[in-house]
């Protein structure tokens, strides 16, 4: 069963076409890796299934309606959202960001499910730590177990969500990228449909099931990864001649660019 | 260990379980406490000094003893009106700061800054100076007409940066900051231009604006002001949830559950209609709005659902603490308000700044 449908989707901003007649579903359940080159309409379409823009032309429908359509509050329990920057002015401690994911609930299933979620991005033990103070990639890693506790509340509302992830693992080193990637898998294997923008197009092999690929602001490749990452996708939308492989193990695809080449028109 | 090092690391474990304390269910009970202090002593001492013992019998909880008349009439005419007022006012003052600076993500927001105060006082400078022209220099003006007025030029001075900065249904709380400092500055301007054009009674009655004063307060001016105080603590609900997540951005909070644009305009009402009210009342009081909320942001933290009403209170004890000094250290004279909480207030701040200069990386 779909949760999602994009149809015919377009993005204007002023006489600027940012996203043109992008269609697909997506099933509740699977994860998806959107990759493209910088100004595809990636964040454009994360933005638009999140609720954040709307569309100019054609439908984004969550659950069967226009994101717009939702009380902010109900959809928040429906779709997570976890940005690439969040900067935090205010000397908020790491508990208290990664609580803010529960709204307005308090209590100590909701402390229970903040503990879980930062022991899940390997950061037990830092809940009174001043947020400001944390590295970079420990501060993504704060906000990733802030919208695990906001997916587990609306869980436990309406059942498994929609978490959307805007280059999650740009600023994490390689371990707690795979941390990343295996907690998502997790998540969906639970029945959270995981959607993803990824610039690493082995990261996005590893993780998502399925691959959908974006030029221009238009589709121009949907599948899994098997499919959409080959020589010919990378030379036509990234301008990038390279040796795609398969894994050993899990038979994914892995990529080995070796040379920048002119786009194709 | 030194006996320094040691007698510094008791102090460092004596503060850190004092502000436990303050953190945990005694903040309320223990701002609360110090206001009645404060409260007491500014009942007691003024140009009119009333010693503690005697003012249960001038409110009239003990039997009548000599001076119990004249006490009676000061208290209840002049002191406690002026108190209340001065509770309200850096009540006002301190919360406004406080929604301010989450609105803007930015602990250094005042409505101040942002025109909002300056507006009123360019609004009741220009009532001052076009009053006394038109009532030819004899007749004083009527009392409510300066308030509403200054009233006004604050609202309307939000209600033209609301439209410079929205477009559409949304709000660019950047545009409205640096719009508001442009307007600040022309508000500023119009004013040292009433100020060129002004004889010397308007010049007197303006600079009294300008600087700020709680003299002259009445219980009706108190029942007129004290809505906008209540209209803050009912909306602090709503507003702490909200004001938490915003600091996160506004996407990050429109992605968990807060109906953004409702939130900065509600923000941006209350702000206009408190700074106006208190402007209205007190003239131009600065400092209060970024001392306060920053002073408890390094005890409580930043959490807005306990930062708006210890605001409140806290800048309710400072400014009822700086009043009483007003009317006290320069008695029968009256220092100006607005005077004192800059001196105060000013090097304070920046001490603070310099003191987190390291720990927030500024």
């Amino acid at each position: 069963m779909s949760v999602l449908d994009v149809q015919n989707l377009s993005v204007k901003i002023g006489a600027k076409r940012l996203l043109d007649g992008v269609s697909f579903s997506v099933a509740q359940g699977e994860t998806v890796a959107v990759i493209g080159p910088n100004g595809a309409g990636k964040s454009t379409l994360l933005r638009a299934l999140s609720g954040e823009i709307a569309p100019s032309d054609g439908a984004v429908l969550l659950g069967g309606r226009a994101p717009q359509a939702w009380q902010p509050r109900e959809l928040a329990l429906r779709r997570a959202v976890l940005s690439q920057h969040v900067a935090v002015t205010f000397p908020f401690t790491v508990l208290e960001i990664v609580r803010m994911g529960a709204g307005d609930r308090r209590g100590k299933s909701i402390d229970a499910m903040a503990e879980a979620a930062l022991a899940a991005v390997d950061l037990a033990g830092f809940h009174s730590r001043i947020i400001g103070t944390l590295s970079g990639g420990e501060q993504q890693r704060v906000h990733f177990a802030r919208v695990m506790v906001q997916l587990a509340c609306g869980e436990e509302a309406h059942g498994p969500g929609i978490l959307l992830l805007d280059e999650p693992t740009a600023s994490l080193d390689l371990r707690h990228q795979l941390d990343l990637v295996a907690v998502a898998q997790q998540c969906a294997a639970r029945g959270t449909t995981v959607i993803a923008i990824v610039h690493d197009l082995n990261l996005a092999a590893l993780m998502a099931e399925r691959v959908i690929v974006l030029a221009n602001g238009r589709l121009a490749a949907d599948g899994p990864p098997a499919v959409t990452i080959n020589d010919a996708t990378l030379s036509d939308v990234f301008g990038v001649s390279s040796a795609v492989g398969l894994t050993p193990q899990a038979g994914a695809p892995f990529v080995l660019p070796h040379r920048a080449e002119r786009l194709r028109a | 260990m030194t006996d320094v090092a040691v007698s510094g690391s008791i102090a460092e474990a004596a503060g850190s379980r004092l502000r436990g304390l303050l953190k945990g269910p005694l903040l309320f009970p223990i701002l609360l406490g110090a206001l009645l202090i404060v409260v007491i002593a500014a009942t007691s001492v003024g140009g009119a000094g009333i010693p503690l013992a005697r003012i249960p019998a001038a409110l009239g909880l003990a039997d009548p003893v000599a001076m119990t008349e004249r006490d009676r009439l000061v208290l209840l005419s002049v002191r406690l009106p002026r108190i209340a007022i001065a509770i309200i006012i850096g009540a006002l003052l301190a919360a406004s700061g406080a929604i301010m600076q989450g609105l803007f993500r930015n602990p250094l927001a005042d409505p101040a800054l942002v025109g909002v105060s300056s507006g009123g006082a360019l609004a009741a400078a220009t009532t001052i100076v076009i009053g006394d022209r038109m009532t030819g220099h004899t007749t004083p003006l009527p009392f409510a007409v300066l308030p509403i007025a200054a009233f006004g030029g604050s609202l309307i001075t939000t209600a033209i940066l609301q439209r410079l900065a929205s477009r559409g249904r949304t709000t660019s709380i950047a545009i409205f900051l640096l719009a508001g400092l442009a307007i600040a500055a022309l508000a500023g301007a119009g004013i040292g231009l009433l100020v060129f054009i002004a004889d010397d009674r308007a010049l007197r009655d303006i600079t009294f604006w300008m600087l700020g004063s709680l003299g002259g307060a009445t219980w009706e001016k108190v029942s007129l002001i004290a809505p906008f105080l209540l209209a803050m603590f009912a909306a602090v609900p709503f507003l702490g949830r909200g004001l938490d997540l915003l600091v996160l951005g506004e996407s990050e909070a429109f992605h968990m559950g807060i109906a953004v644009e409702r939130l900065k305009r509600i923000c941006i009402v209350l702000i206009a209609a408190m700074t106006g009210a208190a402007v209205a009342f007190a003239g131009v009081v600065g400092f209060v709005g970024i001392v306060v909320p920053h002073l408890l942001r390094l005890v409580i933290g930043p959490g807005h659902r306990k930062l708006l009403p210890a605001s409140a209170i806290l800048g309710a004890i400072l400014l009822l603490g700086a009043d009483t000094a007003a009317r006290t250290i320069a008695a029968p004279a009256e220092v100006p308000i607005g005077v004192l909480t800059a001196l105060v207030g000013a090097p304070f701040f920046l001490v603070l700044l310099l003191r987190q200069r390291g720990l927030a990386g500024l």
